[in-house]
C-alpha cells in the first residue's frame, strides 16, 4: 500500500483562460459578438429584395466607412480567431480526458445540434472563407465576373451557379445549427440559468436560428427560383 | 428470464482487458443489477474462475459507490436510478447488457469495473466545506436561511459523487459534479465567506485531474441518478467567473492527483 495518496503543492492557478471554464466564457462573448455580426449582415443582404440600387447604395455605404470598417473586421477576426483557438484547445483536452473509449455508448440528454458542433463549426468556417473569396475579395467568382461596387450584380452571378447556392445553403444549415445550440449555451457559460427562463431561451435560440438560417437562405433560393435577377 | 452480459474483464491496470460473455438463464426480474451480478459471481466461483469485480457499499441508491455502463448507458436505461436499484425487469427477456467500467483519464482503472474515483474526493478537499467554529452546537435557527434556497441547496447535495457524470460526458468532463457541490454550499449563507475560495480552488483541483471542459449537452443531467440539474454547472461559472476576478491572489493549492492503480504514471 503506497502512503504518498496525495500531496498538496502551491500551483499557481489556472488563469481565467487556462481554465476550460474561463475559455468557455471567452467563446460565450465571442461567439455572441460573431452572433450580432450575422444578424447585421442578414438584415444588410435583404436589401437585395428592396432593389439593385439600395444594396448597391448599402455596399458602397459599408466601404465609406473606411478605417472603421477596420476596427470591425478586427474586432470580427479576434472573435473568429479565439473563438476557434478556445476551442481547438479544450477539444484536444477532452480527446485527453478519455483515452479509453466505450463499446456502447447512447446519448440520452443531447440533441443531434449540441453533438455536431465539432462539426458545424469548421464546416462553416471554410464556407466564411470561401464565402470572403467570393463576395468580398472577387478571387473566386466561377462563370462570370466580379465587378467591384456591384453588389447586386455579384450576389445573382454569383448564386446562379447551382453547386455555389447549395455550398451556401448547406453552410447556413450548419450555421443554424450552430446557433441553436450556442445561442442559450453562451448564457449557460457565462453562468446563467433559470428553471424559468432557460427552457424559454432554448425555444427562441431554435426559432432565432430558423430565422437567420431561412433568411440568409432565401437569397440564393431566390435567385435559383428567377425572382431576383 | 434469460439475459447475456457481455462484461469487461481486466485483471488489472497493466494487464490487457477483453469483454466476455456469461449467458445467464434463470434471472429472476425482481433482483437489482447487482443482485444479478452477485448470482453470476457464485456460479463463476463454484467453476473456480475469478468473479467480476464491482463497487457496492448501500445498495439502496444513496452511497453512490456503484455504477458502471450497461449498453452504453451510465447506471442503465431507468432515468434517477443507480445500477444498485435498477430491477432487471426493465430488461428484455433475451437481451445482451454490455457492462462497462467509467472511462476516464482522471478515474483510473482498478479492476474489471472498478475505477478508482478519487479525483472527486480531491476536488472536495480544495474547497468543498465550510469553516466553522468549533465548541457548543451553534442555536438551530440562529441564522435563517429560507425555505427555497434551503430546498437548492438540498437538491444540489443530493450528488452522491458516483461518477456517471463523468462517464457520461463525451468530454470526460466533471462540471456537473463540481458543480453541485460548489452550489451546494454557495447557495447557502454559512458557504458565502469562501464562496469565491471555493470556486476558484475547486476548479483549480477539477483542471489539475485532468477532466475535459463542459460543452452544456447535458449528457451528465441525463443519467444523473439525482437528477441534478445544469442550472449547478452555470452555478460554477458564476462563481468561478466572479471568484477569479476578485480573488487577490492567484496562488492555490491543489493536491497532485496520485493513484496506488496507475502504474503506468510511476
Amino acid at each position: 500500500m503506497s502512503s504518498a495518496v496525495a500531496s498538496p503543492r502551491d500551483n499557481r492557478a489556472p488563469g481565467f483562460w487556462g481554465s476550460t471554464n474561463g475559455k468557455k466564457a471567452v467563446m460565450a462573448v465571442t461567439g455572441c459578438i460573431l452572433f450580432l455580426f450575422i444578424i447585421g449582415h442578414l438584415l444588410g443582404n435583404l436589401q437585395i429584395f428592396e432593389s439593385a440600387a439600395r444594396l448597391n447604395a448599402y455596399g458602397r455605404l459599408l466601404h465609406n466607412l473606411g478605417e472603421l470598417l477596420w476596427i470591425i473586421r478586427g474586432v470580427l477576426l479576434l472573435c473568429v480567431v479565439l473563438h476557434i483557438w478556445a476551442t481547438f484547445q479544450l477539444w484536444s483536452r477532452n480527446r485527453e480526458a478519455r483515452p479509453v473509449g466505450y463499446k456502447v455508448k447512447k446519448s440520452v440528454a443531447s440533441s443531434y445540434a449540441d453533438r455536431t458542433m465539432y462539426w458545424s463549426g469548421p464546416i462553416v468556417l471554410a464556407f466564411v472563407i470561401f464565402h470572403l473569396l467570393e463576395f468580398t475579395a472577387g478571387t473566386i467568382h466561377p462563370e462570370s465576373r466580379f465587378i467591384p461596387g456591384d453588389v447586386y450584380h455579384n450576389v445573382v452571378a454569383g448564386f446562379s451557379v447551382w453547386w455555389v447556392s447549395a455550398w451556401y445553403i448547406f453552410s447556413l444549415i450548419l450555421l443554424g445549427m450552430h446557433l441553436r445550440h450556442g445561442l442559450w449555451s453562451m448564457f449557460q457559460s457565462l453562468g446563467l440559468n433559470h428553471p424559468r427562463h432557460t427552457p424559454v431561451l432554448k425555444q427562441a435560440a431554435l426559432w432565432i436560428a430558423i430565422l437567420i438560417t431561412a433568411g440568409y437562405i432565401s437569397i440564393p433560393v431566390s435567385v435559383l427560383a428567377g425572382w431576383v435577377r | 428470464m434469460k439475459l447475456t452480459l457481455t462484461i469487461w474483464r481486466q485483471k488489472g491496470p497493466d494487464s490487457k482487458g477483453k469483454f466476455v460473455s456469461y449467458p445467464m438463464d434463470n434471472v429472476n426480474p425482481e433482483m437489482s443489477m447487482l443482485e444479478c451480478l452477485d448470482v453470476l459471481n457464485e456460479s463463476l466461483a463454484e467453476r473456480g474462475e475469478e468473479p467480476v469485480a464491482f463497487e457496492h457499499d448501500c445498495r439502496e441508491g444513496i452511497c453512490g459507490s456503484c455504477g458502471f455502463m450497461i449498453s452504453g448507458v451510465a447506471h442503465g436505461p431507468q432515468p434517477a436510478t443507480t445500477v444498485c436499484q435498477l430491477t432487471m425487469r426493465h430488461f428484455k427477456d433475451g437481451e445482451e447488457l454490455v457492462l462497462e467500467p467509467w472511462r476516464s483519464r482522471a478515474f483510473p482503472f482498478v479492476k474489471d469495473l472498478v475505477v478508482d474515483r478519487r479525483a472527486f474526493d480531491r476536488i472536495i478537499e480544495s474547497g468543498g466545506y465550510i469553516s466553522v467554529s468549533t465548541g457548543n452546537a451553534p442555536d438551530g435557527n440562529a441564522i435563517p436561511v429560507g425555505k427555497e434556497e434551503s430546498d437548492r441547496a438540498m437538491d444540489a447535495a443530493a450528488c452522491i459523487g458516483c461518477g456517471a457524470c463523468v462517464a457520461a460526458c463525451p468530454n470526460g468532463s466533471a462540471a456537473l459534479f463540481t458543480g453541485a457541490k460548489i452550489a451546494h454550499l454557495g447557495i447557502l449563507p454559512q458557504g458565502q465567506p469562501e464562496r469565491d475560495r471555493r470556486a476558484v480552488r475547486m476548479v483549480a483541483q477539477m483542471h489539475e485531474e485532468g477532466f475535459g471542459s463542459c460543452t452544456n449537452i447535458g449528457e451528465c443531467t441525463g443519467v444523473c441518478p439525482k437528477e441534478i440539474p445544469l442550472e449547478v454547472i452555470a452555478r460554477m461559472n458564476r462563481d468561478y467567473l466572479g471568484g477569479a476576478w476578485r480573488e487577490r491572489k492567484n496562488v492555490v493549492t491543489t493536491i497532485a492527483p496520485v493513484s496506488d492503480w496507475d502504474f503506468a504514471k510511476k
